[in-house]
C-alpha cells in the first residue's frame, strides 16, 4: 500500500543509457527509465523495436552491454550475486508461459520459494493455494500444465511468480499467446493485481488494459523510447508520427 | 452457399463398435482380401516349418539333466552342457566354498530392484539412498572379502555372468552422472569447460572399446610406476565408465537441446541458480525425452561386455566358449550360444520393458 504523505517517491526500476546490441544490430539506445515503487507502466510499440529486450534486461535474462539499470537500489552487472538478489525481488511472466510441464501447478509454484528462499514445503504450499485461489484456480493444483487451457496455464504462470513475494512484476507480452476467449481472464488477474499496489511493467497491446490501470504508457520504436504519457494523453492526443500510425493501425480495425 | 444448421445441441454419442473378438481381429488383419489371405497362409507355413523342428530340437528330443555327454542319446540339444557347467557359467572360478557369497549379493540386488521398480512399497527414498551407497558397498565387501573373516578372492577368480553384471551395472551406474555432467559442460558457456568436455566426448567415442580395454590393460601398465599394480578388473571398469559415459554424454546433450528456451529463462527468472534449474526443471525434462536413448546405450553396453575377454577376463560368453572349447564338450557350441543368447536377451529385454514403463509412468499430458 502506498502512503499519501511519501515526499520523495522511491524507485524502483531505473534505467540510465542503456545500450544493446545483438552482433552488429542496435536493439536499445540511449534508454532511459525510472519506475517510481507501484507504478503501473504499459509498453507497447512495433514488433522489433526492443520493448521485449527492455524489460529482459531488468532481470538479466539479457545482458545490456552499456549504460545503467538499477533494480530495487541493487546495480545489475557481472556480479552474481547482484543477479540473484534482483530476481528474487522481480516476477517475470511470458508471452507462452514457460510453466515446467513436469511438475504439477501446485509444484510449480512451490518450487522456487523452496529452494531460493528455502522456505519449507507446508508453508510453501500454503501460500501457493493462497496465490491459486487469488488468480482463481484453486481446485487445479494437483493437474499438469498440459492439463490445463492457456489462459489456466497463464494464471498460474503469474501466482508461480507471486508466490517468490516479488517487488517488482514483468509482463512480456502475457495475452498475446492466447485464445480471445481467454485474455480477459488473465487481464482480470492483471487488473487485480496492479490494483494491489505492485509495481508493474507490461509489455502489452491490449489497449483497454492500459487504459484502466497504467499510470504511464511508453511507446518504443527502433530501440529507443519516442513517447511517454498517461494513457488518456498518449491515446487521445499522441504527439509522434510514429505513435499515430502505430495507433491508428491496432485500433483502426 | 448452403448450410446445415443444428437448432438443438446434440447429444454426445459413444464412438461406432468396432469389430471385436479373434475371429472379427483375424478377418480384420489378416484375410482382408485373396492376396492378404494367401500372404497370411504363405507366412504362418513357413513360420511352421521352422519352428516346429526346433522346439523338437530344443525342447522335446532334449536332454536335460546328467554328468557328461555320455547323457546325451535321444539327438536332440544337450541342454547337460549348460546345466553341467552352470556354477561355472554363473560365476567363473569363483571358489566353490564361497559360491553363497555371489548368490547372497544377487538375491539383495533382486530385492532392492523390486523394491524400487514395484509401484507401492513404501520409503523409495530410503531404498534409493540403499541401492546407491551401502549396496555397492556391502557387494564389494562380499564379493571381494578380505574383511569381517571373510576371506579374499581376487578377481582373477571372478567370472561368468558375476562378472558380466559387475561390468555393467558399474559402467551403467557410473557413466550416468559423469555423461549428464559432460553434456552439461559441452553446452557450457565457458570456452575452458566447453573446450575439456568436447576434446573428452570427441577422443572416447572415436576409439573402438577394444582399444579402450587394450590399453587399459596394456599400456595403462607401462606408464605407471615400477611396482604399483592396478586391479586389472579395475582398470576395464575405468576404461569402460569413460567410454560409456562419452556416448550418453551425446545422448543427453540431444535432450537438453529439446528443451525450450522458456525453460531456461523460466527457471533463471524465478531465480534458481543454474544447478537448481538443471536439477529440478531442465534435467527432469531432458532425461525424460532420452529414456530411449539412454536404454539404448544401456543395453548396448550390457552387450558390449563381452569383448572385456580379450584382456583376459572371463565373462558370460567367455566362460561358454571355454567351455564348449574343452575337448570332453566338443560339438555344444550352439547349445552354449543359444544359452548366452538367452540370457543376454533376458536382460536386455527386461531394461527395454522397465524403461517403458518408467516412460508412461512420467507421462504428464493427456
Amino acid at each position: 500500500m502506498e502512503t499519501a504523505t511519501q515526499t520523495k517517491p522511491e524507485i524502483a526500476v531505473s534505467l540510465r543509457d542503456v545500450n544493446k546490441w545483438y552482433g552488429e544490430f542496435h536493439v536499445l539506445k540511449n534508454v532511459n527509465l525510472d519506475v517510481e515503487r507501484g507504478q503501473r507502466i504499459v509498453i507497447c510499440g512495433p514488433s522489433g523495436s526492443g520493448k521485449s529486450t527492455m524489460i529482459r534486461c531488468i532481470n538479466r535474462l539479457e545482458e545490456h552491454q552499456a549504460g545503467q539499470i538499477i533494480v530495487d537500489g541493487i546495480e545489475l552487472n557481472n556480479d552474481l550475486k547482484n543477479i540473484d538478489q534482483i530476481r528474487r525481488e522481480v516476477g517475470m511472466v511470458f508471452q507462452h508461459f514457460n510453466l515446467f510441464p513436469h511438475l504439477t501447478v501446485l509444484e510449480n509454484c512451490c518450487l522456487a520459494p523452496m529452494w531460493v528462499r528455502k522456505i519449507p514445503r507446508k508453508e510453501a504450499e500454503a501460500t501457493a493455494m493462497e496465490y491459486l485461489e487469488r488468480v482463481k484456480i484453486p481446485h487445479q493444483a494437483k493437474k499438469f500444465p498440459g492439463q490445463l487451457s492457456g489462459g489456466q496455464q497463464q494464471r498460474v504462470a503469474i501466482a508461480r511468480s507471486l508466490c517468490m513475494k516479488p517487488r517488482i512484476m514483468l509482463f512480456d507480452e502475457p495475452t498475446s499467446a492466447l485464445d480471445p476467449e481467454m485474455i480477459k481472464e488473465v487481464l482480470d488477474t492483471m487488473i487485480e493485481l496492479a490494483e494491489s499496489g505492485m509495481t508493474m511493467l507490461c509489455v502489452t497491446h491490449e489497449m483497454g488494459f492500459a487504459k484502466t490501470v497504467a499510470d504511464s504508457v511508453i511507446f518504443m520504436d527502433a530501440g529507443q523510447i519516442i513517447e511517454m504519457n498517461t494513457p488518456d494523453e498518449f491515446f487521445n492526443h499522441p504527439q509522434h508520427e510514429r505513435s499515430k500510425l502505430f495507433l491508428s493501425q491496432i485500433l483502426g480495425h | 452457399m448452403q448450410a446445415f444448421i443444428t437448432r438443438e445441441t446434440l447429444p454426445s454419442l459413444p464412438p461406432p463398435s468396432t469389430l471385436k473378438g479373434p475371429i472379427a481381429w483375424m478377418r480384420q488383419n489378416l484375410f482382408s482380401s485373396v492376396g492378404n489371405s494367401i500372404v497370411t497362409v504363405v507366412l504362418v507355413l513357413g513360420i511352421l516349418a521352422a519352428l516346429i523342428p526346433f522346439i523338437n530340437w530344443a525342447f522335446i528330443k532334449a536332454d536335460w539333466i546328467g554328468t557328461s555327454r555320455d547323457d546325451c542319446t535321444s539327438g536332440g540339444a544337450c541342454w547337460v552342457f549348460v546345466y553341467v557347467h552352470l556354477k561355472l557359467f554363473m560365476v567363473g572360478l569363483y571358489p566353490e566354498s564361497e559360491v553363497w557369497r555371489t548368490i547372497l549379493v544377487g538375491a539383495i540386488l533382486v530385492v532392492t530392484m523390486a523394491g524400487l521398480m514395484i509401484k507401492g512399497v513404501p520409503f523409495k527414498k530410503y531404498i534409493q539412498i540403499f541401492a546407491l551407497i551401502a549396496f555397492p558397498i556391502i557387494a564389494f565387501i562380499l564379493l571381494s572379502g578380505g574383511a569381517f573373516g571373510l576371506p579374499h578372492v581376487e578377481t582373477n577368480f571372478w567370472g561368468g555372468l558375476l562378472l558380466t553384471l559387475v561390468i555393467a551395472i558399474v559402467g551403467i551406474v557410473a557413466a550416468f552422472p559423469l555423461g549428464i555432467l559432460l553434456a552439461l559442460g559441452r553446452r557450457s558457456s565457458m570456452p575452458i569447460v566447453k573446450a575439456i568436455c568436447v576434446v573428452f566426448i570427441e577422443v572416447w567415442r572415436g576409439v573402438p572399446l577394444i582399444t579402450v580395454l587394450f590399453m587399459s590393460s596394456v599400456m595403462l601398465p607401462l606408464f605407471l610406476p615400477e611396482g604399483m599394480e592396478i586391479d586389472k578388473l579395475l582398470r576395464a571398469l575405468v576404461g569402460i565408465t569413460l567410454f560409456q559415459s562419452a556416448y550418453l554424454a551425446e545422448v543427453v546433450r540431444s535432450g537438453l537441446q529439446a528443451i525450450p528456451k522458456g525453460q531456461y529463462e523460466a527457471a533463471n527468472a524465478l531465480g534458481l541458480t543454474y544447478w537448481q534449474g538443471m536439477y529440478k526443471v531442465i534435467l527432469p525434462q531432458a532425461l525424460k525425452i532420452v529414456i530411449p536413448g539412454i536404454v539404448n546405450s544401456f543395453i548396448s553396453l550390457f552387450k558390449d561386455t563381452s569383448l572385456v575377454l580379450i584382456i583376459g577376463l572371463f565373462d558370460l560368453l567367455a566362460t561358454i566358449q571355454g567351455a564348449f572349447a574343452s575337448p570332453k564338450w566338443l560339438g555344444y557350441a550352439i547349445e552354449g550360444y543359444l544359452f548366452a543368447a538367452l540370457v543376454y536377451w533376458v536382460f536386455c529385454f527386461g531394461m527395454s520393458r522397465y524403461s517403458q514403463r518408467v516412460e508412461r509412468s512420467l507421462k504428464t499430458t493427456h
